[in-house]
Parts: C-alpha cells; structure tokens; sequence
C-alpha cells in the first residue's frame, strides 16, 4: 500500500560526527557519510561492531543532535518514526500490551491489534509483564510495538543479537512476514551478513572509522525466492565486490 | 473412571498447600501478638514492682484510652494530627521530589545547590519551627510548612539518588515513540522512582509525625501533641501514653491498610519468588 503524494525517500548525508572523551581527546567516528533509502525498500547498514553503525542509527532517531551535516525522513502518509533497540526496552511494569498500545499515537490507541499479535505469536501473552518472557518474545513485542505504529520508516538496531541461531532466524521470518504485510521504509544495521543477504533490498557497506560508505550492494530477487542455493549465490558475489568484508 | 481418578487427584494438593499457606501466613501475625503480649505483660509485672504515679500499668492507661474514646477527644485529636502529618507529607513528598529529580539530573544545578541541601539537613526541627512561628505567626499554615521543611531536604537527597539511577534507554524510547510530557511522568519517570518514593515516604512519615508532636507542643491548641503537653503540665503519666499508643496505634493501621498495598500494587510487575 504506497501512501499518496509526494514522497521523499531517506537520504543521508552526515558530513562528520566526533567524540570528545573525557580527557579532552576528539575521536571522529563518522566523516562524509552519505546514502540513500527508497521508499518501501528494506535497506542494511552492514559493517563491523565499533565502525558507528549505532552511532548513525542514533542520529537518525533524533537521539544525538551533535553533528555536521543533515538527513530527510521519508514525509507524507504519517510521518511517525519506530525503533527497534538492541535491548527490547520494554516498560518492566507495563503489560505488554500496554507496552505497545503507549507508542501509537492518541488517534489510534483503540485500533484492534489481534492480526499483529497473531501474526508474531504473542496473542497469549498480551497480558503478560516483560520480566515474564524470554529474551525471543520481547524481541517479538518489541517488533510488535514498532509495526504497531504504522511508521514512515523503521530502524532496527541488530534486534537479534544475543539469540541463538535457530530463534533468530525464526525472527527474522516473522519480521518479513509482517513487513511484507506492510513495506514500510526500513533501515536495519547488522553486522551478520547472511542476515543482510537474507533481508535486504540493498545492502549499505560501511567501512571502519571514520565511517563512510564502502559501496551499495543491490539485491533485486524477491525474498521468497533466497533459498539456500541462492543465498551461497548471492555470498559469493558479495565477496568478489567486496573482499575485504566478512 | 480414569478421568475421576486423574481429577481427584488433582483436587487433593491444593488444599494441602491451602491450608499450609493459610498457616504460613497467620504465622507472622501470630508472632507479633504474642510478643506483643509479652511486652505488656513485662510492662504490668515492672508497674507491680514498683507502683508510682509516674508508672502507671497498662490496665490504667487502657481505663484512659477509654474515657478519652468515650468523651470524644482521642478521636478529635487524633483527627487534627493525623490531617497535619498528612498535609505535611504530601507537601514535603511533592516539593521535594521535584527538587530532587531536578537534582539528580542537571550535574551543574546540584553542584551548586548541594551545600544548600546539606545546610537544610543539618538546621535542627526545634529551630525550623520556632522561626516559622515567629514569621508567620502561630497559624496552621506555619505549623505545617515548618514540619515540611524540616522532611524536605531527606526527600530530596533520596530523590536525587532515584533520577541518578534512571534509565536513559527508556527516555530515548519515549523520544523515539513520541510519548506526551504527563506520560513520560506516569509511565516512565515515576515507576523507576517508585523503590525512592517508597523508602523517602517510609522513613519520612515515621520522622513528620514526631515533629507535628513539637509543633504541636509549641504552638497549636489542638492534636496529639497539644494533649501532650497538656497532660505534662498535669502529671498524668497515664493519659500521656494513652495518646501515644493510640497515635502509634493508627500509624501502624495506615502502613498495614495503606502503605503496604499500595506498595504491592506499584510492585505487581516485579517477578515474585515461586
């Protein structure tokens, strides 16, 4: 379902990002780093743990205002952003339920949301607390709470790290089933790259500090058709453009 | 036959742990009873020994408590406190929880403001009291804002600790998610506070209720305090503990019927021992 009128994609354009530490020492952590998302694509930024990929995801969700340079959120239809963290970061004491109905907007708090929590495996446990689930299921309920809001564009911040292979990859179907219900602009970083391959419209490669953009890895096969003879395909030619990337 | 069977033995073990945790928990209130009892009955052996005005027994100051009952005033005094500890809570909790989380979150402003606090800490009751007096006049508005000063500086030292230990994850999520300022309050700001809320209102509702007493004492007609100094100035050891026990009596009454639900409530998330 594509949103009516003019619609400007994600673009990026962050001229440099530094750290001061506490001894007074600046480290830059992002230089000329530039991309674009299209709309309705699922985009990953790819690139080793430390190189800034959180760093630039912070910027984007308005979390860090302490740069040079400039980017455009995707406008028209509703211009609301979600997140998915690195931690689930669900309210301990709110159900979750509560968790996901408080981060849609006043207007659409009553809206029905049996399909969504069907469709992640979470009807059963609406009115469970956080503390109550595994590390699995708030993920799921935090996928929950940022599809739930019907965003402009989503971030995920390697939202399935510290799960064991077979959950995360369970997770990742469920994240493109419900994204396939509803392509939203996505923006995911990731330092696995047979995640990306798996996910992706385009893959952003990031070279290590300074930050900026390596190269654009474009996969244009649908998604039901990556079986795992494509996937090795699709691995290999992924290393001869960039073989330097693991 | 067998759906019988598998029922009944379904039945059977609830009860058991029924009746077993029905034992475990008249156990606690058992125990304060009978040590309770024993006070009271090492207290009236003590009055036997050696029998004086000043040492009434216990029998004594029930037969007190009930006149008192009966004529009206323990109720009316008890009243009067118990709405001054109640004003001067809720002041005291409020102004110093802003304060604090203000505190706890602007470095700057506590560096500044820290030898302040600890200024206001260190000022004794008695002094607080008296220059409210002496400012305002012998009015109940002194009488409690004097109290609530006095509490003011605790709440904030706790408070500050609270908004120090807060999650910045949770406030990044609210900024992500667009949450209105009054429910950052509700459903991030005062949950994490709750274990501080909790523990300054703990130790400050046992401390404002022994000052309400002096103000009393110094400056009021009426309440637990004035009856105090009345009774003082009448030697009656008796009616003066009668008082006493009779407001400790209600301060318990309000933790058990008051206090510790609400408490309950505001913890029903946490993941209870099995």
């Amino acid at each position: 379902m594509q949103p009516v009128g003019a619609v400007v994609p994600l673009k990026v354009d962050i001229a440099e990002k530094t750290f001061r530490s506490a001894r007074g020492v600046s480290i830059t952590a992002l230089q000329d780093l530039s991309f674009e998302v299209r709309q309705g694509e699922f985009a990953c930024l790819l690139g080793p743990s430390g190189c800034g990929k959180t760093t630039t995801l912070r910027i984007l969700l308005g979390l860090d205002k302490d740069f040079s340079g400039s980017f455009q959120l995707p406008q028209g239809g509703s211009n609301r952003i979600a997140a998915v963290f690195q931690e689930p970061t669900l309210l301990p004491w709110r159900t979750v339920e509560q968790n996901v109905r408080l981060a849609l907007p006043k207007s659409l708090r009553a809206k029905n949301l049996d399909r969504l929590f069907d469709t992640l495996g979470l009807a059963g446990m609406r009115s469970l607390y956080p503390a109550e689930l595994s590390l699995g299921l708030a993920r799921r309920a935090a996928l929950a709470r940022a599809f739930a809001t019907e965003p402009a564009v989503l971030f995920l911040d390697e939202p399935f790290v510290s799960l064991d292979e077979q959950t995360a990859e369970r997770l990742r179907h469920l994240l493109l089933t419900v994204w396939s219900a509803r392509p939203t602009t996505a923006l995911m970083v990731t330092h696995n790259l047979r995640e990306a391959l798996m996910l992706s419209d385009r893959i952003i490669v990031l070279a290590p500090r300074p930050t900026h953009v390596l190269g654009v890895f474009d996969v244009r096969l649908p998604r039901q058709h990556r079986n795992s003879q494509v996937m090795s395909d699709l691995l290999r030619s992924f290393h001869h453009r960039f073989p330097d990337v693991t | 036959m067998t759906a019988l069977g598998t029922d009944g033995a379904r039945d059977a073990p609830p009860t058991m742990s029924g009746r077993r945790n029905l034992a475990t928990a008249l156990m606690p209130a058992l125990t304060v009873a009978v040590s309770l009892l024993g006070l009271c009955l090492l207290w009236n052996l003590a009055a036997s020994v050696w029998p004086s005005r000043a040492f009434p027994g216990p029998g004594q100051v029930w037969q007190v408590l009930l006149r008192e009952a009966a004529s009206g005033d323990l109720f009316y005094h008890l009243g009067v406190t118990l709405g001054r500890v109640a004003a001067a809570y809720i002041v005291a909790m409020i102004i110093g929880s802003v304060i604090g989380v203000l505190l706890g979150s602007h470095r700057r402003v506590d560096r500044f403001f820290n030898p302040w606090v600890i200024l206001f800490l260190n000022i004794p009751a008695l002094v607080v009291i008296v220059l409210g007096y002496i400012w305002f006049g012998l009015n109940e508005v002194a009488a409690i804002g004097a109290v609530a000063v006095n509490k003011i500086p605790n709440v904030v030292v706790t408070m500050r600790e609270g908004a120090r230990a807060l999650d910045p994850s949770y406030a990044e999520m609210a900024t992500v998610y667009r949450f209105g300022r009054l429910e950052r309050i509700r459903h991030i700001l005062l949950p994490q506070l709750q274990p501080y809320l909790a523990a300054a209102s703990r130790s400050g509702i046992a401390l404002i209720w022994k000052i309400v007493l002096v103000v009393e004492l110094l400056g009021r007609s009426n309440g637990v305090g004035f009856q105090i100094h009345l009774y003082f100035q009448l030697f009656d050891v008796a009616a003066i503990l009668a008082y006493t026990l009779a407001f400790v009596a209600v301060m318990l009454v309000i933790e058990l019927l008051l206090v510790q639900p609400v408490e309950r409530h505001a913890t029903r998330w946490r993941r209870r021992p099995a």
